[in-house]
C-alpha cells in the first residue's frame, strides 16, 4: 500500500540529468549524482528485506557502516545503496509488494 | 635512507587523513592516501559528487571555512600524494593492505612499513523498538542524506538521542525548509548547566551550540530534554515515536527519526594491526592505546583523529599533523619541535572541552536495563535483547565474544558496528558487571563484505 511512497524527499540540487533506471520492473527515474540509495527511496519505501525477519528495510547508516542497504539488482548482482551511485540501465529490485 | 623507499600509507581522507598527508609532503615525503569514499573530506566535510551546485557556505554553515580550507590543502596536494579514493583496506597481513578497489571490484595487496590510521567514526547507537522501520536513520547518516545528495529523511522528522550533532542536524534540516517536528535530547537541562564551567573553554563552540538551541526554539520546534525514548511506531514504515518525558508517556507523529549518542570511534582496523587496546571511560569505549604524538603500541602504526577517540574535527587535524611529525621524526627526517609541541597542547587543551561535552550529553546509562526484551539490537540477523539475556542466563557467558558466539550478535555483515555498543551495554547488565569488564568484540577480516570470489583469488590476481 504505502509501498510506493519516497521515503526521501528532494530538497536541493534538483537541477542535474535524469538517469533512467529500472526499479522492480517499472522503469523510473534518477538524477545523476545519486547514490542507489537516493534513486530507489526517492521513488519507494525500501530498499530490500531482511533475510532473518522478512521486514521491509531502508538502509540506516548512510555512510557504508552498517550494511544495511543492501540492493540485489536483477541479475543477482549486489550493491551497497549508499556509496553506489546509479547508473543508467540499472535493474534492480527491492522485495517490495508490487503495484 | 633513500626517500623513494620512504612511502608511508594514510588510511582515510577526512581532517586527520588531509593533514597528515598535507605535512608529510611538506617534509619531501610523497605518501599513498587510501579513502574508501570518492572524494576527499571524511564525513564531516563530506563533499558532495563534483557536479552539484550548493555552496560551501549552504553545506557547512559555521564550518565552511573549515571545510573549504580542508577541501583546498588536498586539492593542492593531489600530484605530490600517490591519492586512491574508492579504497576500502579490509585486512591487514603480514606488512600488506587488503584493498578493494570499489568500482572495479578488484582488490590488491599494498605493502607498508609506516602506517597512519585515520579510520574516523560512525553514530553511537542505542536502538529502541521499532529502529528497524524504513524512516529510521542514524543522525549522521540524516545529515548525509542532506548534504551529500540534497534529501530529506523524512518530511515531518523528529531528531533524538543526545549530543551536539543533534542540535546541529535539527538545525540544518529546518533550515533546509524540512519540517523538524522535534528535537527529544535524553541529557537533562542541568546535565548543561553542569557543564558549562568545562564547555566555557571553547566558548566560540559553547556559542554555536546555543546559536543552534536558540534557532530552534524561536522558530517554534519543540526541543524536549531529560527524555527517554520509548518506541517507533509504524506498519512498514514510521508513523509516530513514543518517548518518557518524567511523568508520562508521550507520543508524536512524524515519518522520519534520525538518531544517535554522539558518535563511536571506527577501531577494526587498528585492531587487526595488533594495537593494544585501554578502556576510555569518559568515552565509555575500548580505544588503542597512543601516546601524546600519536604513536600505537605498534611501531610504524600511527593513530590521529576520530578513529582512535571522539574529539571532533578541529582535533582530528592537529592529531593528524602531530601524528605525521612524529612518523617523519621516527625515521630521522627533521621536524619542528615547537610546532610538534603546540599541537600537543592545544590537543590536551580539548580535552577539557570534551570532557564537558560527556557532562553536557551524557551516556544513558540506564538504557540496557529499561529496554524490553522484544528489541532487536542486531539488524543484520534480527538477533533481541531477550536473546541477548536468555544466552547470558543458559550459558553464563560473560564476555562479548563469547556471547556473539552463541548469539551471532555482532557476527553479521555490520561486525558489530552497528550493534556492538548495545550489545556491550546488555551484557554488562545482564552479568551485573561494569562495561569495562565485558571486553570488546575482536575485528575480523573482511573488515566490510567484499565479493566472496575476491577471498580466494590467487596471489597474482589480487596483486592485479
Amino acid at each position: 500500500m504505502d509501498t510506493w511512497q519516497p521515503l526521501l524527499h528532494r530538497v536541493a540540487e534538483s537541477d542535474r540529468a535524469a538517469v533512467p533506471f529500472t526499479l522492480d520492473g517499472q522503469a523510473v527515474s534518477a538524477l545523476e549524482g545519486d547514490t542507489v540509495l537516493t534513486a530507489v527511496l526517492t521513488q519507494c519505501g525500501q530498499l530490500r528485506r531482511n533475510e532473518f525477519s522478512g521486514e521491509a528495510r531502508a538502509g540506516f547508516c548512510m555512510m557504508g557502516a552498517c550494511q544495511d542497504c543492501w540492493v540485489q539488482a536483477a541479475n543477482g548482482e549486489r550493491f551497497r545503496a549508499c556509496s553506489t551511485f546509479i547508473s543508467a540501465g540499472m535493474d534492480l529490485t527491492t522485495g517490495g509488494a508490487l503495484a | 635512507m633513500t626517500k623513494s623507499l620512504f612511502q608511508p600509507v594514510i588510511v582515510g581522507a577526512g581532517p586527520a587523513g588531509v593533514r597528515a598527508a598535507q605535512t608529510l609532503v611538506a617534509h619531501g615525503v610523497r605518501p599513498v592516501v587510501l579513502d574508501e569514499a570518492p572524494r576527499a573530506g571524511g564525513q564531516i566535510y563530506r563533499r558532495p559528487p563534483a557536479h552539484f551546485q550548493r555552496s560551501a557556505q549552504n553545506l557547512y554553515g559555521f564550518e565552511a571555512q573549515r571545510a573549504q580550507a580542508l577541501h583546498g590543502a588536498f586539492d593542492s596536494l593531489k600530484s605530490q600524494v600517490d591519492y586512491r579514493p574508492d579504497s576500502l583496506v579490509w585486512n591487514v597481513q603480514g606488512a600488506q593492505l587488503d584493498v578493494l578497489h570499489g568500482p572495479t571490484q578488484t582488490t590488491h595487496s599494498l605493502p607498508y612499513r609506516q602506517l597512519i590510521v585515520a579510520t574516523g567514526a560512525t553514530d553511537r547507537v542505542l536502538p529502541i523498538p521499532g529502529w528497524t522501520l524504513p524512516g529510521v536513520y542514524a543522525l549522521g547518516g540524516a545529515q548525509v542524506a542532506l548534504k551529500y545528495q540534497g534529501c530529506a529523511i523524512g518530511q515531518r522528522v523528529v531528531f533524538m538521542g543526545t549530543g551536539p550533532l543533534l542540535y546541529l542536524v535539527a538545525y540544518q534540516y529546518a533550515k533546509a525548509g524540512v519540517a523538524v517536528a522535534a528535537v527529544l535530547d535524553t541529557a537533562h537541562f542541568s546535565d548543561q548547566l553542569a557543564a558549562l564551567p568545562a564547555m566555557l573553554t571553547q566558548p566560540a563552540v559553547l556559542a554555536k551550540g546555543l546559536y543552534f538551541l536558540s534557532w530552534l526554539r524561536a522558530h517554534g520546534v519543540g526541543v524536549h530534554t531529560g527524555v527517554r525514548p520509548l518506541r517507533v511506531l509504524g506498519e512498514t514504515r514510521v508513523q509516530a515515536v513514543a518517548w518518557h518525558d518524567g511523568q508520562q508517556e508521550r507520543r508524536l507523529d512524524c515519518d522520519a527519526i534520525g538518531f544517535g549518542y554522539a558518535l563511536r570511534s571506527e577501531t577494526q582496523l587498528a585492531d587487526l594491526l595488533g594495537c593494544r587496546f585501554i578502556f576510555v571511560q569518559h568515552q565509555r569505549a575500548h580505544l588503542p592505546e597512543r601516546d601524546a604524538a600519536g604513536r600505537s603500541s605498534v611501531a610504524g602504526v600511527y593513530l590521529a583523529g576520530d578513529g582512535a577517540g571522539i574529539m571532533g574535527a578541529d582535533a582530528a587535524e592537529w592529531a593528524g599533523e602531530r601524528a605525521a611529525l612524529a612518523l617523519l621524526a621516527d625515521h630521522g627526517v627533521a621536524v619542528a619541535a615547537a610546532r610538534a609541541q603546540m599541537l600537543e597542547k592545544r590537543l590536551k587543551r580539548l580535552q577539557t572541552f570534551r570532557s564537558g561535552l560527556e557532562r553536557a550529553f551524557p551516556f544513558p546509562r540506564a538504557w540496557a536495563a529499561q529496554v524490553p526484551d522484544e528489541l532487536v539490537v542486531c539488524r543484520c540477523e534480527n538477533i533481541t535483547a531477550g536473546e541477548l539475556r536468555r544466552t547470558v542466563q543458559a550459558t553464563g557467558a560473560d564476555e562479548i565474544n563469547r556471547l556473539k558466539a552463541l548469539s551471532r550478535v555482532g557476527m553479521g555483515r555490520c561486525q558489530g558496528r552497528s550493534c556492538g555498543v548495545a550489545a556491550a551495554e546488555i551484557l554488562a547488565h545482564a552479568t551485573n558487571k561494569p562495561v569495562e569488564q565485558v571486553g570488546r568484540l575482536r575485528g575480523q577480516a573482511p573488515i566490510k563484505p567484499i565479493p566472496i570470489h575476491l577471498l580466494h583469488a590467487p596471489a597474482a590476481e589480487r596483486q592485479a
